[in-house]
């Protein structure tokens, strides 16, 4: 009730301040005739009264405004005079507004959209339940070939972790997989991302279904029904969420699935690209589960409640060292990698995210450098009417609050703009970025705005203090003289504004720096050898289902019959079939020995990547034949056992001999020989890494059941997608074909993200340079024409104009060479914090260093260009008569 | 500049409130009344007790209504809330101490 009354007191102090001093009048008035009434009562002529009465009352003028300033919030009302004061000596300039306003939005609606997404996908916890005690395990250090600290994990090695485990409260797989769902109820046949897991995965995570039930250890075994969980999203999609497909079956790969349950709709784990979840003693045989060199799960774990991150890791490394005594044949990692789950779900970003938000802090800090830099150019305009002011009694806060008011007003109005910024930019880099961890949990929340306020008030306060600071120094004769004087003036000013100028060129060659080596990087990547064909390539992926292609044969008339059908298509110059695609990564490898060879050592083995590709893919994909021969079309049985090798595999492993007609022998079913017939050139698995060694095996093996196909046509080789998808569906309707892509969009694919980067922080190093370059000139501009006088009395006493031009241009590219050097030296620790981002290119290129360089002093100095040609050409007598 | 005559704010502040918690009381009946009670010795500089009033109201220790006073005039009558009241026991004890306090040390010697 109190609290009530008094805020109601304090707003009508607020919103009716003339009728509460109108009320003032009146009870001071009333007061003053009660006094004048007693007093002609006691006897005073009603003159002497009313002198009486206001001698014993005081000043009233005084005490009223005294009363006022008791009223509440009249603070606030001081506040809105100062922000209106503000706004109308804004408006007074309306392009430096705008300008301001823009490179401020900028500035913060960056920042916010790199602080929400570090925020979310960096700092926020996972949405599991005690996220903490989550961990991510790794087999490390497998042999020369795979020295990653984090190789994924046999099924075997696996089994040996569950049986020793002591620090881990239990242990889960997740398997990579893809499907085939027939269509049904109408919908079309899809290949689906299917992921494999072992049943305690979801309970270890703490994931409740939100429809249905969660796997339970009788699904996950050989032998059991098919069961299957769907994710939020492909449900969705789908089946329109419709819960009655619960309890329904479905077929994958032609083999029936329970649909058991839904999963909550935040659950993207590990990516939004799985639809599926099956459990994996169902799916992978128990032979594979057990063998240790086959490298293929992802494992996650609980810690014990009482186990440190640091303990689980030595006790883990102890276990596998153990193991990997006890089997030296087998190809395992010899010790183990233990890291947090949340850790292991950003690899991949961390750097790029940070390396994005050093760059938009850069760019905030230069807005806010150049929009200060403006407000003292303004405030030099008026440090006659401060000091007028100051000199009238206004204190100095006074005069600094209305000019801080002025560059909050700014950065506010650029903050506001800001979020709209923040909330496209969110939208669009989630678009572009698919490797961002949970895509979908991004959003603008209460600590995005927290923190867009709070970048707004404090670059106000960075734009407005310094200027505001030197403004209202409180040297007034100096300030009032200094119009009449005609040479030094405003040399503090000046000062002021070189060092932020400095730091400016500084800030920018360092984002230019960043930018270039990125974009270096990119374009080596972009460059890099693929080994095949590029252009005009179609490629679409396959997978034959299990059921239905159970035996090699079927398998390999399969293929046979596609390939034979795509070939009579019009316009296919040429068409092959290969598992895994260059650029799409490594995919798979095998061990083999070579016959004739010695025995190797124990724990020694060798091993390449291996490939099915039918005899026309190397021709499809124009990857040359360097010695021998292709697979030939007769080779249509699994008897003939030819093998062809890339040229790195032929170096590696037959240094100083003749590779062809050796016998490779693989540890297959019947350990089959393979006699090596050919000799192409190598293709890159991953744009970013050398060539590896690969064998490729005939695909008539029918060894075989998925991959893609390769297509090179005379004309636009996309027009081919629907006419081949048509031949596959005359063959098998039941077959989805999935990943229509040329070979352009694989390789861009993954060079994506760092193109990304690179025109990124491009894009802000040359705005960054524009805003410089405004800023030496604005800065340079003023300089001279402050110097007006004293370059007319020069000139007039006899120096040469060369003299001047020299004079101006020296003093304008001090700050650049400055900065430069600083920048420089900024932008060699800059590029060693992003080196694991740069390929190809030394953290410290010369030629992007000299270029940066060369470019930054070119810029500076036709930013001093003008101002210099200027000063030098002043008419000497009109320039002294000016004043 | 605003400071009644030897008086220092704090106290000025009791006395109002003293003075208004027995009944609604305008400002220059509050003033008159000071001067009364204490035998005209508290000589208040009267326009001075407004901004103290106007303090006093924004608290919340006081509150305010427009009344008509015996004259038929419109006035504006001060009177004690609850918050009101617990300062003016806590200010009054202290003045008691302070003065009890005083009284000693300037009786004793």
């Amino acid at each position: 009730m109190a609290l009530i009354r008094r805020m109601r007191l304090r707003l009508q102090t607020l919103f009716l301040a003339r009728p509460l001093t109108k009320r003032l009048n009146e009870e001071i008035q009333f007061h003053l005739d009660q006094q004048i009434a007693e007093n002609i009562s006691a006897g005073m002529d009603p003159v002497e009264a009313r002198h009486a009465a206001l001698r014993a009352f005081g000043n009233p003028t005084l005490l009223k405004d005294e009363t006022q300033d008791t009223w509440g919030w009249i603070s606030l009302e001081r506040l809105a005079r100062d922000v209106f004061h503000a706004a109308r000596a804004l408006v007074r300039t309306p392009v430096f507004v705008i300008v301001a306003t823009l490179v401020m939005a900028l500035g913060i609606g960056a920042t916010s959209t790199l602080f929400t997404i570090v925020h979310i996908v960096l700092l926020s916890p996972l949405p599991f339940s005690e996220p903490q005690r989550l961990v991510s395990l790794w087999e490390s250090n497998l042999s020369e070939q795979f020295p990653s600290a984090y190789n994924v994990v046999s099924g075997g090695v696996f089994e040996d972790w569950q049986q020793q485990n002591v620090s881990f409260e239990q242990m889960a797989l997740i398997g990579e997989d893809s499907a085939n769902l027939s269509g049904d109820g109408g919908a079309l046949p899809e290949a689906l991302g299917t992921r494999l897991c072992s049943y305690n995965l979801f309970s270890m995570l703490g994931v409740q279904p939100f429809y249905g039930r969660l796997f339970s250890a009788a699904d996950d075994r050989i032998g059991a029904s098919g069961t299957a969980i769907l994710t939020y999203g492909f449900w969705n999609r789908r089946y329109a969420a419709d819960p009655s497909i619960v309890g329904k079956t479905v077929l994958l790969d032609g083999k029936p699935y329970a649909v058991i349950g839904i999963l909550p709709t935040w659950f993207e784990y590990p990516d939004t690209r799985t639809q599926v979840w099956v459990p994996v003693r169902h799916e992978v045989s128990a032979s594979d589960m057990q063998n240790r060199g086959n490298h293929r799960f992802f494992v996650n774990a609980r810690l014990k409640p009482s186990v440190t991150l640091a303990q689980a890791s030595s006790d883990l490394n102890g276990i596998q060292q153990r193991v990997h005594e006890q089997f030296p044949d087998a190809l395992m990692g010899k010790n183990a990698t233990v890291i947090s789950l949340s850790e292991n779900v950003v690899r991949d970003v961390k750097t790029s995210l940070y390396m994005l938000m050093g760059a938009v802090c850069c760019v905030l800090l230069i807005a806010c450098l150049n929009v200060a830099n403006l407000f003292i150019a303004r405030g030099a305009a008026r440090s006659k009417e401060m000091a007028m002011r100051g000199a009238l009694g206004a204190s100095r806060w006074q005069l600094m609050r209305e000019q801080l008011c002025e560059s909050l007003l700014v950065t506010m109005g650029g903050g506001a703009l800001g979020i709209f910024l923040t909330y496209a930019l969110l939208r669009w880099l989630i678009a572009f970025r698919e490797d961002l961890p949970r895509p979908t949990s991004i959003h603008i929340d209460q600590a995005t705005l927290l923190f867009a306020v709070v970048a707004t008030v404090s670059s106000g306060i960075l734009c407005g203090l310094w200027p505001a600071l030197s403004a209202t120094r409180k040297e007034l004769l100096e300030s009032l003289n200094e119009s009449s004087r005609l040479l030094g003036g405003g040399k503090n000013r000046v000062r002021v504004r070189k060092i932020m100028l400095t730091f400016e060129i500084a800030l920018t060659v360092v984002l230019l720096i960043g930018g270039g080596l990125l974009l270096k990087s990119f374009s080596e990547l972009r460059s890099a050898k693929m080994g095949c064909a590029t252009a005009g390539v179609l490629t679409m992926g396959i997978n034959l289902p299990e059921a239905e292609f159970e035996t090699p044969d079927q398998k390999a008339s399969f293929f046979a019959r596609l390939l034979g059908q795509v070939r009579t298509l019009p316009s296919v110059r040429s068409a092959g079939f290969v598992t895994v695609l260059p650029g799409n990564g490594h995919f798979e490898d095998n061990t083999f020995s070579i016959l004739g060879r010695p025995p190797l050592r124990a724990g020694e083995s060798l091993d390449a990547a291996i490939r099915g590709a039918d005899a026309m893919y190397f021709d499809a994909m124009d990857i040359p034949l360097l010695r021998g021969r292709f697979f030939t079309s007769l080779e249509t049985t699994a008897e003939t056992k030819s093998v062809v090798i890339s040229q790195s595999m032929a170096r590696k492993f037959f240094p100083n001999e003749d590779p062809l007609g050796k016998t490779l022998v693989l540890d297959w079913e019947g350990h089959p020989h393979f006699e090596i017939v050919g000799i192409v050139g190598d293709v890159l698995s991953n744009v970013d890494r050398p060539a590896e060694p690969t064998m490729y095996f005939p695909l008539s093996l029918g060894r075989f059941g998925y991959g893609s196909l390769a297509i090179r046509s005379s004309k636009d080789v996309t027009l081919l997608a629907r006419p081949i998808q048509e031949e596959i569906a005359s063959i098998n309707p039941d077959l989805a074909v999935s990943e229509v892509l040329t070979m352009e969009q694989i390789i861009g694919r993954s060079t994506s993200t760092a193109r990304f980067d690179a025109l990124l922080i491009l894009a802000f190093a040359i705005m960054s340079l524009v805003l410089a370059t405004v800023g030496l000139f604005g800065v340079l501009s003023y300089l001279v024409t402050q110097r007006i006088g004293e370059f007319g009395i020069r000139i007039a006493l006899g120096a040469q104009r060369h003299q001047i031009l020299r004079l101006v241009l020296v003093d304008g590219l001090r700050p650049a060479w400055v900065g430069l050097v600083l920048g420089l030296a900024g932008g060699a620790g800059a590029a060693q914090l992003i080196r694991s981002r740069l390929y190809g290119v030394h953290p410290i290129d010369i030629s992007i260093f000299t270029g940066v360089g060369l470019i930054s002093i070119l810029v500076a100095i036709c930013a001093s260009a003008l101002p210099a040609w200027r000063a030098s050409h002043i008419d000497p007598t009109q320039a002294i008569r000016r004043e | 500049m605003g400071k009644p005559n030897d008086l220092v704010q704090g106290t000025l502040d009791l006395l109002i409130l003293k003075t208004v918690s027995l009944e609604p009381k305008h400002g220059w009946a509050i003033a008159k009344r000071i001067q009364q009670i204490s035998d005209e010795v508290l000589q208040v500089q009267q326009g001075s007790l407004y901004p103290a009033l106007h303090r006093l109201e924004q608290q919340g220790c006081i509150k305010a209504k427009w009344a008509e006073t015996e004259t038929g005039r419109k006035a504006k009558f001060y009177s004690l809330t609850a918050t009101g009241r617990a300062q003016l026991q806590k200010e009054a004890a202290n003045w008691s101490r302070l003065s009890t306090a005083i009284n000693l040390v300037v009786e004793t010697t």
